[in-house]
């Protein structure tokens, strides 16, 4: 379990995965999607949800940000790599 | 105030227990068995919760495995799409069960530990369980279950914090709760002999700051400091009726699960109102949303939106009105009541008042 480095810090190269014990949820009473964890939950809005899908322990931060720079057309990367930090910040997402 | 989205609901789907620690959260006067709801009770709770926004769901106590049902409540849940914590003491949890729990969807167990010294923890705990809780927490490791150590913390077991969070880490932790004792029903009962000393508090603070650097990346650490020693009340749940619903043993729903303790108001039953009714047009749900409740110094304090006048249960517990601002805030003359609580002569340690059924045999 111990793992060697900090799991937080995220570079292009990385490959970020959700953290095993959240669950991505569309839901229909707010008619948004959430992350739920142990004891706490993250309204979602769909940039966001889109962002963490990828992050499934396959893709690269390089390879996200192209992927959802090709769908919106659109210089995301900033953006997605900010979304990204924050969320290690809060421990959601690892480093692989 | 309209009602806003509720985001958690705690079912103590039972009182009875195995431990009798002297801070139980549970209200002086227990729930007895044959007043429970019944399993599809709970299920058309959980299903009303759902309906009305609740993402997570808080399966609680007492000791909630009491429940032979249990299981089925836990797949109900997540059928619903509730993301279920098991609050559980650990005692009665089997593989085979466990097994079951997670077949069902079951997503996060909380085990509570009562101190890192197995003497102090049988103590606290009133019973032998310490060996139950280390094999109870390896299953859950085992199964790969979300898995959270939470310690409520007082006078006898601060001084060991240090090792208290070690020895969540030893047990596999993802998260550990350090939680102080509230000074409601049985924690106010001993409040004599579980208020920590100012000294404890501020080398505890430390500690735990140290610690949660340490642990960064590893096990994620809570830690609530003593409201009595702070200048400010906490902000409990966002405030009455904002976040956050309670249903007990036998169906009544408050807005906090300290929320009994207001004799002032009378509390409603899912019996024979539905969860939406209730958290929207009940009295007891209303009576202290938004601030036009509030008296001086609240009604005019700009931290009104920051902690709400604090908690209302111990206005309640400390002034006899609800309605009063919180005694833990310096900003209110009521501050004396807590002030007189910390001056207490703390050189002898009172026994501790064990938490027990009226009329239940005493094995302490």
């Amino acid at each position: 379990m111990m793992e060697t480095r900090d799991s937080r810090l995220l570079t292009p190269d990385s490959i970020p995965k959700l953290w095993r014990m959240t669950r991505l949820h569309f839901d229909p009473v707010r008619q948004r999607p959430v992350l739920l964890y142990p004891e706490g939950a993250v309204l979602l809005n769909d940039t966001g949800a889109a962002i963490l899908e990828l992050c499934n322990g396959s893709n690269t931060v390089a390879q996200i940000v192209g992927i959802l720079t090709e769908r919106y057309q659109a210089d995301v990367g900033d953006d997605v790599t900010e979304y990204l930090r924050l969320m290690a910040e809060r421990e959601l997402i690892r480093a692989g | 105030m309209p009602a806003e989205i509720p985001t958690t609901l705690l079912a103590e789907l039972t009182h009875r227990c195995p431990l009798h620690c002297p801070y139980c959260s549970n209200p002086l006067e227990l729930i007895r068995a044959e007043s429970e709801l019944a399993t599809d009770d709970w299920k058309r709770v959980f299903t009303q919760a759902r309906a009305l926004g609740v993402l997570q769901l808080g399966l609680s106590g007492g000791e909630p495995l009491l429940r032979k049902d249990l299981e089925e409540l836990a797949a109900h849940a997540r059928a619903e799409g509730l993301y279920s914590t098991l609050v559980t003491s650990g005692l009665g949890l089997t593989r085979a069960r466990a097994e079951r729990l997670r077949d069902g969807g079951l997503e996060h167990i909380q085990i509570s530990i009562q101190d890192s010294d197995p003497e102090v923890a049988e103590r606290i705990a009133g019973v032998r369980s310490v060996k139950h809780k280390q094999a109870a927490a390896a299953i859950v490791r085992e199964l790969g279950f979300a898995f959270t150590v939470n310690v409520v913390l007082h006078r006898a077991n601060l001084d060991r914090l240090g090792s208290i969070i070690d020895l969540a880490a030893d047990l596999g932790a993802d998260r550990v709760e350090l939680a102080n004792t509230q000074y409601y029903g049985w924690g106010l009962q001993n409040r004599a002999s579980l208020m920590p000393t100012r000294e404890q508090v501020e080398r505890s603070r430390e500690i735990a700051e140290r610690a949660t650097q340490q642990y960064r990346g590893r096990m994620q650490i809570t830690y609530v400091l003593p409201d009595y020693y702070e200048a400010f009340p906490k902000p409990c749940y966002g405030g009455w009726g904002k976040l956050y619903l309670v249903v007990t043993p036998n169906g009544m729903v408050l807005p906090c699960h300290g929320a009994t303790g207001i004799t002032t108001l009378q509390f409603d039953d899912v019996r024979t109102h539905s969860l939406d009714w209730i958290w929207r047009e009940s009295e007891a749900f209303q009576a202290f949303r938004g601030d036009s409740w509030m008296k001086e110094p609240c009604r005019s304090c700009p931290r009104k939106g920051v902690d709400f006048g604090g908690c209302r249960c111990q206005a309640f517990a400390l002034t006899g009105d609800a309605a009063n601002t919180d005694p833990v805030c310096t900003l209110t003359p009521l501050r004396r009541i807590v002030d007189d609580a910390l001056a207490e002569p703390s050189e002898e340690m009172p026994q501790y008042s064990y938490r027990y059924l009226t009329g239940e045999p005493q094995r302490v």
